[in-house]
């Protein structure tokens, strides 16, 4: 799963440049490049403020940036985002799904807007692997979180993206219910040879997910690399503690010695 | 032509309305409650001022007809608008907008979807008002026969550019401008001339109303049920003017949407 080892000459899922995104007088992302190669789960990380969901809605053509480009799938963002759009899929417990729609109601207006064939079939797959089956009748805002966790999961396979974006999806979840997801998303990745891009707080789930990990502080991504690597460089006992360090800026370790700039000929950031 | 993948996500956008509305009873209830309610009451408004007047049964005739068909009609132009500004506000109340608008949706797509949703809310509204007129007055809208169609689907096309105008401003004031989702298209009727002739008006708001396509509708209605004459001329300014209002409404709407993209609005709607 690791992206590391993927072929130098596969192109990147996710390929930023320069990417930069300005409120008024604030610099909400300031001059970002980094690459994604297809098949890995990254962690994009960093505390509240640092820039991670405006990135993320940059990422999904949500949100325009000031300057700099951001290809997705090979799609320039900023001309072709549809044709990207339609090969990719988002899922954040912060932006919600029709309540008063059933899991299967919303599954099949998703299905039928990201243009799946076989619909009903694919429902049915993803309400077995997802074991959706008891509550798929029911309205959305009827369900615990866990299960609406479950459901958006569901709608964000429902096109079996070829590269998904998380914003923590485990968020609010019991211990048992996250590890079930986490799980899920793991062999569904193997499976499948999908791309995540997950922004998390929760650094056990970093550290079981993902083989690279982009850290931001301020708008910028302050170091990169995989979190055993991460967690050595920084001599920490665990990704929770370089996650502090780069937070406070207390780390007495020098970040990555050698920064990949995606845009060298050995480039492989992410 | 349209391709199969833009009607799918047409349909789909529709589809999702469509859930609501068919198991929502107190929201058919509403829909069909304020134009049935408001034909039974004009129509006794129209016969006690007759009556009062000392006319007789042709005249008493002529004003049910003209005023219940414009009744009626404004109803259409109102619920069409306000169908489609509500189907908006709908995927703001329910958070939606976020992953909506990450989907290969285009805006052009969700435009004709929410135009569609609109119609339906409006036939919905206005077929059970214009069968009830029937047994209680003895008027049926239906009689005015291919001018009814005309009329309706120019009002129609009002309804659609005034909805798309309005929801440009919702997009850009945000969900706390909802109110203009209801008052708007109340403050064009003394405009429009729904219920008397536009002599009536002072100078300046004859003016202006020449401006709207429901002016020129409500005229050509009036030729219809007051002398019995189909005045095309009424019927073709109507469309011009809606054909032109109708670019201006689908360009702004799509430049909110840009602009709410550019300042980020378009994810923390409804938040």
């Amino acid at each position: 799963m690791s992206s590391a080892s993927a072929p130098a000459v596969s192109a990147p899922a996710i390929s930023v440049r320069a990417l930069v995104k300005e409120y008024k007088s604030v610099r909400a992302v300031d001059g970002i490049t980094f690459d994604v190669m297809p098949g890995g789960v990254t962690a994009l990380l960093g505390g509240n403020g640092a820039g991670k969901t405006t990135t993320i809605a940059m990422l999904l053509g949500a949100l325009l940036p000031t300057s700099g480009s951001v290809h997705m799938l090979g799609h320039d963002m900023a001309r072709d985002r549809f044709r990207a759009l339609q090969r990719m899929n988002f899922s954040s417990p912060y932006v919600d799904l029709p309540k008063k729609l059933t899991v299967r109601e919303n599954l099949r207006i998703y299905g039928r807007l990201y243009g799946v064939p076989a619909l009903e079939k694919r429902i049915a797959q993803l309400a077995e692997e997802l074991d959706l089956g008891e509550f798929i009748d029911r309205g959305l805002g009827k369900l615990s979180a866990g299960q609406q966790t479950r459901a958006s999961l569901a709608k964000s396979l429902v096109n079996a993206p070829e590269l998904l974006l998380l914003d923590e999806p485990t968020a609010s979840l019991d211990p048992d219910t996250a590890d079930r997801i986490r799980a899920y998303l793991q062999d569904y990745c193997k499976r499948t040879g999908m791309t995540i891009l997950l922004a998390s707080h929760n650094m056990k789930e970093v550290e079981r997910l993902c083989d690279n990990v982009l850290m931001m502080k301020r708008g910028r991504i302050v170091d990169r690399g995989n979190p055993a690597e991460l967690v050595a460089r920084y001599g920490r006992k665990d990704m929770e503690e370089v996650f502090l360090d780069v937070a406070r800026g207390t780390s007495a370790a020098a970040p990555a010695p050698h920064h990949p700039d995606p845009e060298s000929p050995e480039g492989e950031a992410a | 032509m349209m391709p199969q993948g833009s009607l799918s996500r047409i349909y789909a956008v529709w589809l999702r309305h469509f859930y609501i509305l068919s198991r929502s009873a107190p929201r058919l209830l509403e829909i069909m409650y304020w134009p049935s309610v408001q034909m039974v009451l004009w129509g006794f408004v129209s016969r006690f001022f007759a009556a009062r007047g000392g006319a007789d049964m042709a005249t008493l005739d002529v004003a049910l007809g003209t005023l219940l068909g414009a009744v009626m009609l404004w109803d259409i132009l109102f619920r069409t608008q306000v169908g489609l500004s509500i189907a908006y506000l709908e995927e703001i109340w329910a958070r939606n907008m976020g992953h909506l608008f990450v989907s290969p949706l285009r805006p052009g797509e969700w435009m004709c979807a929410i135009m569609l949703v609109s119609l339906c809310r409006a036939l919905v509204g206005a077929i059970p008002a214009a069968l009830l007129a029937v047994p209680f007055y003895g008027f049926s809208v239906f009689d005015m026969g291919l001018p009814l169609l005309l009329f309706f689907f120019n009002l129609v096309f009002m309804g659609w550019w005034l909805g798309l105008l309005i929801t440009a401003m919702l997009v850009k004031a945000g969900p706390g401008a909802e109110s203009l989702a209801w008052m708007t298209t109340f403050a064009l009727a003394p405009f429009c001339a729904v219920y008397y002739t536009p002599d009536v008006l002072p100078l300046w708001m004859q003016q202006v109303g020449q401006a709207f396509p429901a002016l020129h509708v409500f005229e050509g209605l009036r030729a219809l049920t007051m002398r019995g004459e189909f005045i095309p001329h009424y019927m073709w300014t109507a469309f011009g003017l809606n054909l032109v209002y109708m670019a201006i409404g689908a360009a702004v709407l799509g430049w909110a949407f840009n602009d709410a993209r550019r300042h980020g609005t378009l994810l923390q709607a409804g938040e």
